[in-house]
């Protein structure tokens, strides 16, 4: 099965937008590996006549009414946690070039 | 330390009605307690400005004669992954670190509904990644009885907290065991409930379909009253379920007779302690002694329920983890000149070692080309397991284990290595496949006089059957 290269490290980092510095891409190089040799023990299961569960509560289409509701923020209090407001806005770097 | 002790929840609450101590003097006690019990790590994040507010405000409902509720002036510990007012949130994570909620979790809604105070928010895990608290950004929660180990986790705050007595509840959150490991490490009572049960909002994510919130606390009874209160549908939880109509609380005395107890064959292995193996198989003469019949049931695919666990887990990790990304909230990077920048230094310098490691095991098990061999495989496992379950639960009524193969283990004993820290998981994650309940019960200590918990499981909804067994252990043992 799998075993992932320093490449696929670095592949994968830049998927999910983690910076890694080179001792950690070592590191993870070597724990992912024998994390995904662990898991792989699922690979020999017989599971022909199972289908895949994709939640345990049985519930089918719940619904609840779609009306607005008033929680009477300020836009000044939900932009405390922003790192860069500008003009009460949140302001981010340029996307389109 | 001398842990503290606490009336049972329900009596404090009481006397808080009738006057005989007030809301204002339990919780000004807790945050004493919490400041004596420092050197221990187990809480992060003071909230005794608002606790004392909030406290005043009941004192003074009930000095009006107003009815306060069933938790009236109770102080509690929510594990740092709640969204409480009043203080900050941030899951012991760096990435976190200032942010303040704007909003606040259903099941801390529905415990001040009922007259409950949270004092202080406890340590964790980092995102709940983890068996021991060691991958906390703000240090490591040190073992009530030996502070060279750890309490378990990852609400391993939570249970230590409880067990120093710093509260007389802690709420917790299990995705994979984080409420019945830690529990039984140190000795206190766990809940994870029935997938559903709580209301998940305002909690942060882990892994959706596994993460479940439940109590710990110093007695069934006590947990029993807190899921009274916190369980049943919530609009904005759409995964929710109901309640029992009888509720949860009070516990029902459950005749031990007749009751079939099924003992997990794969759960008493080689790699189980030996302490463990012969505190358990006391409290299983105990109950067969009462009446109970006990019977061997086997679960094959438990090692199996572990690997499936870790590429579920991490799948669903990869995706909630994904909103932390340094421009609406949390940890951003000012320097950084480009979005792709700014995104990528945030997140890898935000994020923790084993919070990294799970997205990117995540990222790899949804990648397009190993999608269906390792997570589609593992949800389909994940039927497998369910299955077993069904047909265990079609001849026993309850299954018991250890909750885990050792007692407290020692503080840098696994952290250097992932998969040691992982199969720390083994006996819990199964539960959590199946979306069934489980509770953690301490039934003795080991021969270095570490707490060792009994796990008891129920089928899907059968949570106040499996308290009221519990109860029962707990009576029997006393």
């Amino acid at each position: 099965m799998a075993r992932l290269s320093k490449n696929d490290v670095l592949k994968l980092a830049r998927l999910a937008r983690l910076e890694l510095n080179v001792t950690e891409v070592d590191e993870y190089i070597a724990e992912l590996n024998e994390i995904l040799e662990y898991v792989e023990q699922l690979q020999g299961v017989e599971t022909l006549d199972l289908k895949p569960t994709n939640q345990v509560t049985g519930l089918t289409n719940v619904m609840r009414a779609d009306e607005p509701i008033d929680y009477g923020y300020l836009p000044a209090e939900l932009l405390k946690n922003v790192p860069q407001v500008l003009n009460d806005q949140i302001q981010v770097k340029r996307m389109v070039e | 330390m001398m842990a503290a002790d606490w009336e049972p929840i329900a009596q404090l609450a009481s006397r808080v009605q009738a006057g005989s101590t007030t809301a204002t003097e339990l919780v000004k006690r807790s945050l004493m307690l919490i400041a004596e019990a420092q050197e221990y790590n187990s809480v992060i994040i003071d909230l005794s400005a608002s606790a004392l507010k909030r406290a005043q405000l009941i004192d003074q409902q009930v000095a009006r004669g107003e009815s306060v509720g069933v938790l009236a002036g109770v102080p509690f510990i929510a594990k740092d992954n709640f969204l409480v007012y009043g203080g900050e949130t941030k899951a012991a994570s760096k990435i976190l670190s200032g942010f303040v909620p704007p909003y606040q979790a259903s099941a801390i809604n529905a415990l001040e509904s009922a007259g409950a105070i949270c004092v202080a928010k406890a340590n964790m895990d980092a995102f709940a990644h983890g068996a021991s608290t060691e991958n906390s950004d703000y240090g490591v929660v040190k073992h009530p009885f030996d502070q060279t180990r750890v309490p378990g986790g990852s609400s391993g705050g939570s249970a230590a907290a409880v067990a120093l007595g710093l509260a007389p509840f802690a709420l917790g959150t299990d995705t994979g065991g984080s409420i019945r490991q830690p529990a039984s490490f140190c000795g206190v009572v766990g809940l994870k409930p029935t997938y559903g049960l709580v209301s998940r909002s305002g909690v942060i994510a882990m892994g959706s379909s596994l993460d479940c919130i439940g109590p710990i606390a110093r007695s069934v009874s006590d947990a029993a009253l807190v899921l009274d209160v916190m369980s049943g549908r919530d609009a904005l939880d759409a995964t929710t379920i109901e309640s029992d109509e009888a509720g949860y609380f009070p516990i029902k005395k459950t005749p031990l007779k007749k009751l079939k107890i099924g003992v997990i064959k794969e759960y008493f292995g080689d790699q189980v302690d030996s302490d463990i193996r012969t505190t358990l198989e006391a409290t299983l003469s105990k109950l067969e002694a009462n009446g109970a019949e006990i019977t061997y049931v086997s679960l094959p695919s438990t090692e199996l329920a572990l690997a499936c666990y870790y590429i579920i887990c991490p799948a669903e990790v990869s995706s909630n983890l994904s909103r932390y990304d340094g421009q609406r909230y949390g940890y951003s990077n000012p320097r950084a000149t480009t979005l792709d920048e700014s995104y990528v230094t945030a997140r890898g310098q935000g994020f923790g070692k084993e919070a990294k490691r799970r997205i990117m095991i995540g990222t790899f098990v949804l990648s397009s080309g190993y999608y269906d061999a390792y997570y589609k495989k593992a949800m389909t496992v994940r039927t497998k397991l369910i299955n077993e379950f069904e047909a265990a639960f079609n001849s026993v009524d309850f299954l018991v284990g250890p909750v885990a193969p050792t007692t407290a283990f020692k503080i840098g004993e696994k952290s250097k290595d992932p998969l040691q820290m992982y199969l720390a998981d083994v006996m819990t994650v199964a539960a959590n496949l199946a979306g069934i309940p489980a509770l953690s019960i301490p039934v003795g200590f080991d021969s270095l006089g570490l707490p060792i918990g009994l796990q008891l499981m129920a089928a899907q909804r059968q949570d106040a059957a499996l308290l009221n067994l519990a109860a029962a252990i707990e009576e029997m043992g006393n």
